[in-house]
C-alpha cells in the first residue's frame, strides 16, 4: 500500500517527466523461469524461514512493476533526485592514449551518491514502502551500496542498519562516516573473512529474525530470486540510456560494452539492454588481484565453478570440498567470491566474454583516466577502464568501446594514498600537501 | 517411505508416549579427535543425532554454531572426517537415528551422487540441507531417495499452509519445525504459539514433527516434549562443550539433563 498514491497520468501531463519516462523500456526481457532460474543458474536456495518473505517481495515486485504509479515515482526520483540521465562521454584523450578505438564512458559516477548503486536502492526502497516496512537493512563492501541505502532511507524516513566487514570498514572509512552522517547504523562484521560475503551472511541472519517489519535491500544482481531479476530491472536504465546516447552521438552501436563485476549489478545494468544486439560484444571484467594464477583474486566466473551461496546457484570461488574461499582485490566492491546467476548463464550461453584486470592494472588505469580526462574513477570501475583500454588498443579508430564508469573514486583516496602517496607527493616538490 | 531406522525410533517413542531426544553437534569441533568422543557421549543420551557438516558460510546459524564451524575447519576437519566420525558413531549405536545437517554447497561440490553413496555407507538415515527448500529439490531428491536417505525438510513460523503441504509432499523422515523466526541459538519463541503451529502441522502431515532452534534448558525441553514428536537441542550443547574445562564430562551432564527432562515430560508434573 503506497503511502502517497501518485496519479501517473496527471503527473506526466503536469510536468516535464513525460519525455524522460518515455525513453525507458519497461518490458521484462529474458526473464528467468518462475523459480528464478536463468538456465541452470539462480533459483531460491534459501532457508525455509526466508521462503515466504522472499515470495512476498517477488509478488510485490511484479505488482509494482506493472503499476504505472510505481514507475512515475521511481523515474521522477531517478531524474530529479539522482540526476539521471547520466552523460555518455566521448573520452577523446583516453582514446588517444589507447591508440585504437573510440572510448565512451557511461558516467554513473555522476549519480547522486557517486555510483550506480542508487538506481537499485531507489527502486527497492519504494518497494519496501509499498510493502509497509519501516526498517531497511543492507550489506555493503565498498560502502557505495551502504551509502546509497542510507541515503534513500534518510529520504524515505526509514530506519536503516548497514552490515559491513571489519576489513572493509578500514578500507572505506569515508563511506562509513557518510552512512553514519545519513543516520544509518553501521554494524561491523567480524566473522569469516570480515569482508562482503560475511556482511551478506550477517544481513541474512538479521533479516530472518526481523522480516516482519524489515526489508533487506540487496545490493547486487545476485542472491535468491527475485533479487537478481529485480536488481537487473532497476539498473537497466544504464544500458538503455547508453544505447540511445551512443546511437545519437556516434550514429551507431558500440562494438564492445565493458563493465566490472563484483556481484554483477553495474555489469548486467549496462550489458543487458544490448543482449539482443548480437554484433555488440559484451565483456565482464573481474578483479584479477595479484593475477589469476596467484590464487589472490576475485575472478569467480573465470576461475570458479558452479556452487551454491547466498541463495543462488552460480559460479563460486571455493576449495575442492565446497568451502568458500577468501578473495582478494584492491577494490572492496569486487572482493566477493560469487557472482550473479544471469551473468553465469550468459557466459554459458556464449553471450558474455570475460576479462580481468589486476590490482596494478586498475591502479594504473585510475591514474591514467585521472590525468588525461580529469575524472577520478572508483577502483572497481578502474578495472573496466583497464580492460577497455587494452581492447581499444587492438581496435581501429572507427570502432567504439563503451565502458561503464560505475562510480567515482573519492571513497578510494585513502587506499590510493597508501599505495601512491609518496610517489605523488614526491613529484609535487613543494606542492603544499604534507 | 522413511528410513526404517527413523521410523522405528519414532514408533518406539510413540509407544513409550514420549518425545524423541535429538542432539546436535558440529563434526570436528573443536578438532576431529575430541569430536569423536563428544559425538559418542551425546549419542548415548539421544534417540537421534544430528551431525553438522562444517561450512565456511553458515548463514542460518547464530554465533555459537558459526564459531563451531570455524573451529572445526581451522582444526582441519574435512568431509572425509565427517564421514569417518559418522561411521564410528554408527558402529557404536546401531539403533540411533543419524541425520547429516548442513548447507547445500558441501554436497553440491562433491556431487550429490557420491555424497549420498558415502552417507549411506557411513550409516546415515537422513539429510537436512538448510538452504535447499522443496522448490530446489530437483538437484538432490531423487539421488537421496535412491540411497534410502530421508530428506528432512524444515518448516517455520512463517510457513503458510501451502508450504506445509509442500514439505509433506517432498519431505520424509520427520519435519523439523524451527521454533522461531531467526537463527540457531536465539531465544525460544512463545510456547503457546509453538504448540499451536506444531499441532497444526501434525494434523496436516503423517510425519513426526520435531522442534528445534532456541531450546536451551531442561525446562524448555520438557515444555516442548509435551506435544512435539522430538526435541532438538544444539547450540546449548555446543556452548557447554566450548565453555567447559572437561568438555566430555560437561556434555555428559548437560545431555543427561535434557534427556531426563524429555523422558519425564509427559509423566505428570515433571518440569
Ligand atoms: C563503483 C562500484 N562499481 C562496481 C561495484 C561492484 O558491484 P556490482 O558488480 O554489483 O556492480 C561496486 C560495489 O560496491 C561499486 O561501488
Amino acid at each position: 500500500m503506497p503511502s502517497q498514491p501518485v496519479d501517473f497520468a496527471n503527473d506526466l501531463k503536469a510536468d516535464f517527466n513525460a519525455d524522460f519516462a518515455a525513453q525507458y523500456d519497461l518490458e521484462i526481457k529474458h526473464a528467468p523461469d518462475a523459480g528464478g532460474h536463468f538456465g541452470q543458474f539462480g533459483g531460491r536456495f534459501a532457508a525455509e524461514t526466508l521462503m515466504q518473505p522472499l515470495q512476498e517481495i517477488e509478488d510485490a515486485f511484479f505488482a509494482a512493476w506493472a503499476d504505472p504509479a510505481f514507475h512515475a515515482e521511481r523515474l521522477d526520483l531517478l531524474k530529479n533526485y539522482v540526476g539521471r540521465q547520466t552523460p555518455l562521454y566521448h573520452a577523446k584523450h583516453l582514446s588517444a592514449e589507447a591508440g585504437g578505438a573510440q572510448i565512451y564512458l557511461k558516467r554513473e559516477d555522476l549519480n547522486h551518491t557517486g555510483a550506480h548503486k542508487v538506481n537499485n536502492t531507489i527502486g527497492q526502497a519504494l518497494l519496501a514502502r509499498r510493502m509497509g516496512k519501516r526498517k531497511v537493512i543492507a550489506e555493503t563492501g565498498a560502502g557505495q551500496h551502504g551509502v546509497a541505502t542510507a541515503t534513500v532511507a534518510a529520504m524515505f524516513n526509514m530506519e536503516c542498519a548497514i552490515y559491513m566487514g571489519r576489513e572493509d570498514i578500514r578500507r572505506q572509512a569515508p563511506n562509513v562516516f557518510r552512512m553514519k552522517l545519513l543516520g544509518a547504523e553501521v554494524i561491523p562484521v567480524d566473522s569469516g573473512t570480515a569482508t562482503l560475503k560475511d556482511a551478506v551472511n550477517e544481513a541474512l541472519r538479521v533479516w530472518v529474525a526481523n522480516c516482519e517489519d524489515t526489508y533487506y535491500i540487496f545490493g547486487t544482481a545476485a542472491g535468491p530470486h527475485p533479487f537478481p531479476l529485480m536488481v537487473r530491472q532497476f539498473h537497466t536504465v544504464i544500458g538503455q540510456e547508453a544505447r540511445a546516447q551512443c546511437l545519437a552521438q556516434a550514429g551507431r552501436l558500440p562494438d564492445v560494452a565493458v563493465a566490472c563485476v563484483g556481484g554483477g549489478s553495474n555489469a548486467i545494468g549496462l550489458l543487458h539492454p544490448f543482449y539482443d544486439d548480437r554484433d555488440v560484444r559484451l565483456v565482464a571484467v573481474e578483479a584479477g588481484g595479484h593475477g589469476l594464477k596467484s590464487g589472490a583474486h576475485a575472478a569467480s566466473l573465470a576461475v570458479g565453478k558452479p556452487g551454491i551461496l547466498h541463495g543462488s546457484l552460480s559460479y563460486l570461488l571455493e576449495d575442492a570440498e565446497g568451502q568458500v574461499q577468501g578473495t582478494h582485490s584492491i577494490s572492496a566492491g569486487l572482493d566477493y567470491p560469487g557472482v550473479g546467476p544471469e551473468l553465469a548463464a550468459m557466459l554459458e550461453a556464449g553471450r558474455l566474454q570475460l576479462d580481468a584486470a589486476t590490482d596494478d592494472e586498475a591502479l594504473a588505469a585510475l591514474q591514467l583516466l585521472t590525468r588525461c580526462e580529469g575524472i577520478i574513477p572508483a577502483l572497481e570501475s578502474s578495472h573496466a577502464i583497464a580492460a577497455g583500454l587494452r581492447m581499444a588498443a587492438e581496435m581501429t579508430p572507427d570502432q567504439i568501446v563503451l565502458i561503464n564508469l560505475s562510480g567515482r573514486g573519492d571513497k578510494d583516496m585513502g587506499t590510493v594514498f597508501e599505495l601512491l602517496g609518496d610517489q605523488i607527493d614526491g613529484s609535487v616538490q613543494d606542492g603544499g600537501a604534507a | 517411505m522413511s528410513s526404517s531406522r527413523l521410523n522405528a525410533l519414532f514408533e518406539r517413542c510413540r509407544s513409550e508416549d514420549r518425545s524423541a531426544v535429538i542432539g546436535y553437534l558440529t563434526a570436528g569441533d573443536p578438532n576431529p579427535e575430541l569430536s569423536r568422543e563428544l559425538l559418542l557421549t551425546l549419542a548415548a543420551q539421544c534417540d537421534l543425532l544430528e551431525i553438522g557438516m562444517p561450512f565456511s558460510d553458515p548463514m542460518a546459524d547464530g554465533p555459537v554454531i558459526q564459531a563451531a564451524s570455524e573451529r572445526a575447519l581451522a582444526a582441519g576437519t574435512h568431509i572425509d572426517d565427517v564421514f569417518a566420525l559418522t561411521r564410528d558413531v554408527r558402529a557404536a549405536h546401531p539403533e540411533l537415528g543419524i541425520v547429516l545437517m548442513g548447507y547445500a554447497n558441501v554436497p553440491y561440490a562433491m556431487g550429490f551422487e557420491q555424497f549420498a553413496e558415502r552417507a549411506q555407507a557411513a550409516g546415515v538415515d537422513g539429510v537436512l540441507l538448510v538452504d535447499i527448500p522443496p522448490e530446489e529439490g530437483a538437484i538432490c531428491d531423487a539421488v537421496l531417495r535412491a540411497h534410502q536417505l530421508d530428506r528432512i525438510l524444515l518448516l517455520s513460523p512463517t510457513s503458510p499452509d501451502a508450504r506445509i503441504a509442500l514439505a509433506g509432499e517432498h519431505g520424509s523422515g520427520f519435519i523439523y519445525y524451527v521454533s522461531l523466526t531467526g537463527i540457531t541459538g536465539a531465544d525460544m519463541g512463545d510456547i503457546a504459539e509453538i504448540h499451536d503451529k506444531v499441532a497444526h502441522i501434525q494434523a496436516a502431515t503423517e510425519m513426526p514433527v520435531c522442534v528445534g532452534f532456541g531450546i536451551k534448558t531442561a525446562a524448555q525441553a520438557a515444555e516442548v516434549a509435551r506435544f512435539a514428536d522430538g526435541v532438538v537441542v544444539g547450540s546449548h550443547f555446543v556452548t557447554t562443550v566450548a565453555m567447559a574445562d572437561d568438555p566430555v564430562a560437561a556434555l555428559q551432564e548437560a545431555a543427561a539433563d535434557i534427556a531426563t527432562a524429555v523422558h519425564q515430560a509427559r509423566g505428570g508434573d515433571a518440569g
